[in-house]
């Protein structure tokens, strides 16, 4: 791809910097941050510093002030080496962030983004449930308005930054029996699990923040991949959560976490991209240097037929992901085909990275190599934020909405 | 204190390079472009000696076609505060021209000091550096590996073949960096975006006629691979012989 189609010089800046990051910084400690299950914060704070975590938002907030295809590439690049620090800035920055700055009040997003967008402390985003998921309609988390606040009762599963993080938006239903409109969003404030490690670094943490008494997370989940990256469950028991925490109007929680989930959808496209491309770059380097019957394997057409499969397979990817950026950048509809970035991305992630390992031989399947993390870290991506199942069933919704036009 | 650094676009080096067809420059298709390294060291060291006095100016120029503006923000992002770009579409292979256009630009500016890569990684002249400061009549410290200033007055130290020499010199003064003075940030997506708002004044500049021209460039010959004749002693004679006959350096 000439990435002038849709890169400028500025873009070209950002993803030097996180290329350099990402290979110096990174690239040394993946593997064992991977081994140990260890969430990342010193890199963390080198992330904050070089502004990696507020991308998108204006300088008046504290961000960078740069646009979505800027924030891409800072996942896209950190994915190439390592998924679990791309999933750490984009959960942090698209489900942590985005709603606070999209549906928050002024009051809101002051308070809160400018703490979210340098970094000091981690956000994330509640929405699933054990039983609830792709159906949000299942939602069993209630919230009852009560002299003056909400008290909330019930439980979200599977939340990334569930510990490490301080600001969450979530929801719950405020409405039963009415379905997705009966589902409001509530911002609510914990105190990082890590605190003394947060207090050290001076990153994470936040004193101005009040807990809310009642909000914990659970244990950490041992996963295959995205190991370094922090998921757990959160529950809340009669927590007192103060009205001017709601946010957007009551009932809008659906709508706006759809929006919000759109837009996700790219950033995941753009992280499954990086893992394949990660993968790839690995592959194509052995295949360079590895000698079998007296030769490099490179020589062979049964190894440079899955080498050209998978470059072909990822400029595709490249131009569906920076094409849905490109609209969303330009305000045009791009539901369908954040969709549709995000199926066929993370699903060249999963094919990439197996063929990676099977170019790697016996060396792909052993820590030696990056590629047996990166085949663990592509599973995620066909199910987090949308199935693949359910990226068919959007896309198959605009198919049959623009037939009936 | 008002520091000047002079940057160098060049390829970076961890391509296969070619030689464009003509058989004098490499050819450009497919390279990439950064700022020399050595010219980074002294973007840095610029920096923080500005941040270590707390006040100050830290001005960065680079000649060349309108691209090299690349190279110039670049140091913008990473914290300088403003550009020169001398516009000159070409730049030939002789150092002379390219020092002199560069000391004529520094001349009146009020530089304290005038920081540059010790060397270039393309070319490896490492001669801009001290031409200026002759053109300008200003001490020249070249290769400096530990520098600092207090008081209008600099002490650096130099690396010598297995010596260190340590300088001391009045302001203003041209000083050449070397590899392990610092190493440079990163430009942070803040400093990106600020970047595009700092000053890049353009100058036209006509660059005297070069009086060295690169006649033919070749790349070094391939490397041919080791042989392996044997192990332990009884390699030896087998070695010898083939030292002897074919290598016939014995």
């Amino acid at each position: 791809m000439d990435d002038g189609l849709y890169f400028s010089d500025q873009h070209r800046a950002v993803r030097d910097t996180v290329r350099a990051f990402a290979r110096d910084e990174v690239a040394p400690v993946a593997s064992d941050l991977d081994v140990r299950a260890e969430f990342p914060w010193p890199t963390v704070k080198r992330m904050a510093e070089l502004g990696l975590l507020g991308v998108p938002w204006p300088e008046s907030m504290g961000g960078a002030g740069l646009d979505l295809v800027s924030y891409l590439i800072v996942i896209h690049e950190l994915a190439k080496v390592d998924a679990s620090h791309a999933i750490t800035v984009s959960a942090h920055t698209t489900l942590g962030t985005s709603p606070i700055v999209h549906f928050g009040t002024a009051a809101q997003c002051a308070r809160y983004v400018p703490l979210l967008a340098a970094g000091k402390v981690l956000g994330g985003f509640g929405l699933t449930e054990s039983g609830a998921g792709s159906d949000a309609a299942g939602t069993q988390t209630r919230a009852v308005r009560k002299n003056g606040h909400y008290v909330l009762n019930g439980g979200k599963v599977f939340i990334t930054h569930g510990g490490v993080g301080e600001v969450f938006v979530v929801t719950a239903v405020t409405d039963p029996g009415v379905g997705t409109r009966g589902i409001s969003a509530f911002i609510l404030t914990k105190e990082t699990v890590d605190l003394d490690q947060a207090r050290e670094l001076g990153i994470g943490h936040a004193e101005s923040l009040v807990p809310l008494a009642g909000f914990t997370s659970g244990k950490k989940e041992d996963k295959l991949g995205w190991r370094a990256s922090d998921t757990r469950a959160l529950t809340f028991t009669d927590v007192e959560v103060p009205v001017e925490n709601r946010l957007g109007e009551e009932g809008a929680g659906f709508t706006n976490f759809m929006r919000t989930l759109d837009s996700g959808r790219i950033g995941i496209a753009a992280l499954s991209l990086g893992i394949a491309e990660g993968a790839f770059e690995a592959a194509l380097a052995y295949a360079g240097v590895r000698r079998q019957f007296g030769q490099r394997i490179a020589h062979f057409q049964g190894v440079q037929f899955p080498l050209a499969d998978m470059a072909t397979e990822i400029e595709a990817g490249q131009h569906l992901v920076f094409h849905a950026a490109w609209l969303a950048q330009r305000g045009k509809p791009f539901g369908k085909q954040a969709a549709m970035a995000k199926l066929f991305c993370s699903e060249l992630a999963m094919r990439t990275t197996i063929m990676a390992v099977q170019l790697h031989g016996g060396y792909g399947y052993t820590r030696d190599f990056p590629v047996e993390r990166m085949m663990r870290d592509a599973k995620i991506c066909e199910i987090g934020e949308g199935t693949s199942e359910i990226q068919r069933v959007v896309i198959a919704r605009h198919l049959l909405r623009e037939l009936a036009d | 204190m008002k520091i000047a650094v002079c940057i160098k676009r060049v390829p970076v080096m961890d391509r296969r390079f070619t030689i464009a067809p003509g058989g004098t420059t490499i050819d450009e298709v497919g390279l990439a472009y950064d700022v020399n390294d050595f010219d980074l060291w002294a973007v840095e060291a610029a920096l923080r000696l500005k941040e270590q006095v707390g006040t100050g100016e830290v001005v960065v120029l680079s000649l060349g076609p309108d691209v090299v503006q690349e190279q110039i923000r670049k140091a913008l992002s990473m914290g300088a505060d403003r550009g020169i770009h001398l516009q000159a579409a070409s730049v030939g292979a002789d150092d002379l021209p390219v020092a002199r256009a560069l000391a004529d630009a520094l001349r009146d500016g009020g530089y304290d000091g005038i920081f540059l890569g010790r060397l270039a990684v393309d070319r490896a002249n490492g001669v801009t550096g001290p031409v200026i400061a002759e053109l300008l009549g200003l001490p020249c410290v070249t290769a400096v590996s530990k520098l600092e200033i207090a008081n209008g007055r600099g002490r650096a130290q130099r690396e010598l073949e297995g010596a260190q020499e340590i300088v001391e010199f009045p302001l203003p003064a041209v000083i050449t960096v070397d590899q392990g003075l610092n190493t440079e940030r990163l430009p942070t997506l803040k400093g990106i975006m600020g970047a595009k708002k700092k000053p890049l004044e353009v100058r036209p500049v006509t660059l005297d006629a070069p009086r060295v021209t690169v006649r033919r460039l070749a790349l070094p010959p391939e490397r041919i691979g080791g042989r392996i004749i044997g192990e332990g002693v009884g390699a030896v004679p087998e070695l010898v012989r083939l030292l002897h006959d074919e290598a016939k350096v014995l």
